[in-house]
């Protein structure tokens, strides 16, 4: 296993050089995981990726590395500390100067003035060195190059080249980078999130931008199968959704904490008027405005109790891009067959980091609504056994289809009579029952190897956990997905059975941990928190949990 | 064709809104003599006195949260263009609690109807002064009178965009009828402010009935913008009610 770190100020194309060095390992067959670390500043504050890539899958960015491409001085010094002892420094040399053992100068700057080239394809250049240190082949890059910039691939090319020729002529080869298996795929949590929702037959997205949420808004709108809107306001854009799906359409909108505060009394009115709405909540750290670019693991308590009133409401929170699939389908679906809120609660780490899986096609679920063909006694909120009211559309000959924000009556029209507003009460709780035994078929919580200790964590913290654990005996790990319904019997069963349990999450006041103990009746003592923004690291993680486990 | 509910109207006896729902019912009885389908028919309303409306006419119906009439019906405009959308909204609905979404619909021209129960108060919060009340207007939350200068709901939506805009006055549902089955028929964002008396707070009849004079009787250019905002400053002595401003623009849903 092995890590690249590349840097450079806001501007330089860290975030861009990031996806290609990825891909250069992917087309080879390695697993890959990106992490992106970038302030809230468009052009000049500085800016880092860390590409981790290894033979087998991996879940997680690892912090100390084998390679440092430094765009600009700052870098070198910020990221000096992480460099593994033979690591080597790859920099931009009319940049700036170092003489260290193992710090490579290219002539960055100057080869992009040679070709005509403009300032930020000195990040190929630095790749173009890179493939030589790393040992692998040009034609790797060059397939990447023409790939991604199409009608800039002939320069880009030129550049990389020299670089790569500038390396050999100077330095060392590092590793020998031989092709491992197929090319493989990686993608970040936001895009497949969305791709999940698409293939469960998402029609129209809306968002109001706001970090860590923001991509999905961008992905979507390259699509020419799914609307996006871009309203005035959060408030705007969950009643347009209302109104969307109300109309027929399968909606999902997408916000971070201070957005989907605005939304709040409108989740309540989804929640009474039975409209299906996928609310996808991706959160930054901090209160309020807090820290937006940075990632955190602290709204589970705001999105389980997201508005006044009580009403049925799903809440999952998938720890990886592959689960963000499978869970953007299911929202979708759950959504429509239940008739009501689901929230998919993402955060910056998952939203934004990438890595290598693949879809199975064959786990994807099938959930279908309860469709009604309407007709002159339609009844948007009849009563039945299972409280889901067969739904239908406006626009169908004859039929009248009222909903409501107040409490109502079968036909959606106003009721303050007592005995009517218990038994609407009754049915649209009877729904989330019903939900509940549907839970059976569906991947509510994941178990990871063996042990008498156990670790419960969630969402994107998974993944340093995993890698956290590959060196710890005796230890198995739970991650609750589904949050709300709560699959409490089982994660009370498996947590009975535990010697030692330690909680991970990344917040500072244990949500999980008393979300469990709401649920299960176990209090769980041992608690890693973190809340710095950043997101937990393997091998810091796995010093702490070993103080847990001896 | 019966357009009632069996929902009981609970609005008090001489409400402006009666006359509201009796020229919207003629005006959809029309519409659909004239070839519109019922079932393409969907009103939406905000929450206060107004907004009962949606529970009083069997068509389809979306009952919103207070403020929030108008996102609602760009998002089924969206899903399923054959719908003819009118919103019902009052005076602290569409211009105190929802007005970013007045300006913005308007800003889009999107295809839908917005029709303004105005009656310069909260009314179902038994009467405080909303962005309409006029200047040293005495309301339970302004005992000695508002401080506060009034907006004017015609004039905000002509530099918002709007593509049809129009006045009625409650106390006449035959002229106001007539109104609505234009602005319905418009292709893009047509707004209609309706002088709504509310005799518990407001009662404006006896002022209105006497002020109220039809302009496009006196051949108003209804194709000038100058012209419009002219004609939306007079309140003294008269009152103009009728067509301000109408004209053809691309609307929002016709890019989707
Ligand atoms: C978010 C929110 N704030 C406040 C209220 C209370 N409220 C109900 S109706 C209303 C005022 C309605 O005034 P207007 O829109 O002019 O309608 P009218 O009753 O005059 O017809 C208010 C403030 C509410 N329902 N929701
Ligand atoms: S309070 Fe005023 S607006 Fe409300 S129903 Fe009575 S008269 Fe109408
Ligand atoms: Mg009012």
């Amino acid at each position: 296993m092995n890590t690249i770190t590349i840097g450079g100020k806001a501007g330089h194309g860290v975030k861009a050089a990031a996806k290609l060095s990825a891909k250069i390992f992917s087309d080879i067959g390695y697993y890959i995981f990106i992490l992106n670390d970038y302030p809230s500043v468009i052009s000049g504050d500085h800016n880092y990726s860390k590409i981790t890539f290894d033979k087998k899958e991996i879940h997680s960015y690892y912090n100390d590395s084998d390679f440092l491409i430094a765009l600009d001085e700052r870098t070198l010094k910020e990221h000096k500390s992480e460099i593994k002892k033979d690591g080597v420094v790859l920099f931009d040399k009319n940049s700036f100067e170092s003489n260290e053992k193992n710090h490579f100068g290219i002539p960055a700057g100057n080869i992009v003035k040679e070709s005509e080239g403009i300032s930020i394809m000195r990040n190929t250049a630095l790749l173009g060195a890179f493939m030589y240190v790393a040992g692998i082949d040009f034609c790797v890059l060059e397939k990447i190059l023409k790939k991604t910039y199409p009608s800039n691939a002939k320069i880009n090319i030129e550049i990389a080249k020299k670089g790569y020729l500038y390396a050999k002529d100077n330095f060392k080869q590092k590793l020998k980078t031989k092709k491992i298996g197929k090319p493989k795929k990686f993608l970040c949590g936001n895009m497949s999130l969305s791709d999940g929702a698409l293939n469960a037959g998402l029609e129209t997205y809306i968002a109001y931008p706001m970090t860590p949420a923001t991509s999905i808004l961008h992905y979507l709108a390259g699509k020419n199968n799914v609307k996006t809107i871009q309203p005035e306001n959060e408030i705007s854009v969950i009643t347009m959704a209302l109104g969307s799906s109300y109309a027929g359409s399968k909606t999902m909108i997408g916000t971070s904490g201070g957005g989907f505060a605005l939304m709040t009394e409108s989740i309540s009115f989804a929640g009474i008027s039975e409209i299906p709405l996928v609310i996808v909540e991706s959160q930054r750290a901090g209160p309020s405005t807090g820290i937006p670019t940075y990632t955190g693991q602290s709204d589970l308590n705001f999105t389980l109790n997201p508005g006044h009133g009580e009403f049925p409401l799903v809440v999952i929170a998938p720890g990886s891009p592959e689960q963000a699939f499978f869970n953007g389908s299911e929202a979708l679906q759950i959504a429509w067959k239940y008739q009501l809120p689901v929230i998919v609660l993402l955060d910056k780490h998952l939203s934004d980091s990438s890595k290598t899986f693949e879809i199975d096609k064959k786990r994807i679920k099938k959930i279908n609504p309860k469709l009604s063909k309407g007709g002159k006694n339609y009844l948007r909120y009849k009563f039945t056994k299972d409280g889901i009211s067969p739904i239908t559309f406006p626009g169908k000959k004859d039929t009248v289809v009222k909903v409501t924000s107040y409490e109502h009556l079968e036909n959606g029209i106003t009721t303050e009579n007592k005995k009517d507003i218990k038994k609407m009460f009754d049915k649209r709780f009877e729904k989330i029952k019903n939900f509940e035994k549907e839970m059976n078929n569906l991947e509510t919580f994941k178990v990871y190897g063996k042990g008498k200790n156990v670790i419960v964590t969630w969402g994107s913290s998974l993944g340093a956990v995993l890698e956290a654990v590959k060196e710890i005996k005796d230890v198995k790990v739970i991650q609750p997905i589904y949050l709300k319904p709560f699959p409490h019997k089982s994660i009370k069963k498996y947590l009975k059975k535990a010697k030692n349990i330690v909680c991970v999450e990344g917040n500072a006041t244990a949500q999980l941990a008393d979300l469990i103990k709401l649920n299960t009746g176990i209090e769980i003592k041992n608690k890693i928190l973190k809340y710095d923004s950043r997101e937990f690291e393997p091998i810091e993680l796995r010093k702490e949990l070993k103080r847990w486990f001896k | 064709m019966n357009l009632d509910t069996n929902a009981k109207i609970t609005w008090c006896p001489g409400c402006g809104d009666f006359g509201i729902l009796n020229a919207f019912k003629g005006a959809v009885k029309e519409l659909i003599d004239e070839g519109i389908k019922k079932e393409n028919i969907v009103i939406a309303s905000g929450i206060g006195c107004h907004a009962k409306i949606v529970d009083y006419v069997n068509v389809n119906s979306f009952y919103s949260l207070h403020g929030r009439t108008i996102p609602p019906l760009t998002g089924m405009k969206l899903a399923n263009k054959n719908l003819k959308l009118i919103g019902f909204s009052g005076d602290g609905d569409c211009l105190d609690e929802g007005i970013s979404h007045l300006i913005h619909a308007a800003k889009r021209n999107i295809d839908i109807t917005i029709i303004l129960h105005n009656n310069n108060v909260f009314a179902l919060t038994v009467g405080q002064a909303t962005a309409t009340s006029p200047k040293g207007f005495k309301g339970k939350s302004t005992p000695k009178g508002s401080i506060e200068e009034p907006l004017n709901p015609i004039k905000l939506v002509l530099v918002s965009g709007a593509t049809f805009v129009a006045r009625g006055y409650a106390g006449n549902p035959n002229h106001l009828k007539k109104i609505i089955k234009k602005a319905v028929k418009h292709k893009g964002f047509s707004f209609v402010e309706v002088l709504q008396p509310c005799v518990i707070f407001n009662n404006s009849y006896q002022k209105l009935s006497k002020t109220v004079y039809d302009m496009n009787k006196k051949g108003h250019n209804i194709n000038d913008m100058n012209l419009a905002m002219k004609k939306s400053e007079e309140f003294n002595g008269k009152i103009p009610i009728g067509i301000f401003y109408k004209i053809k623009k691309q609307t929002f849903d016709e890019h989707y």
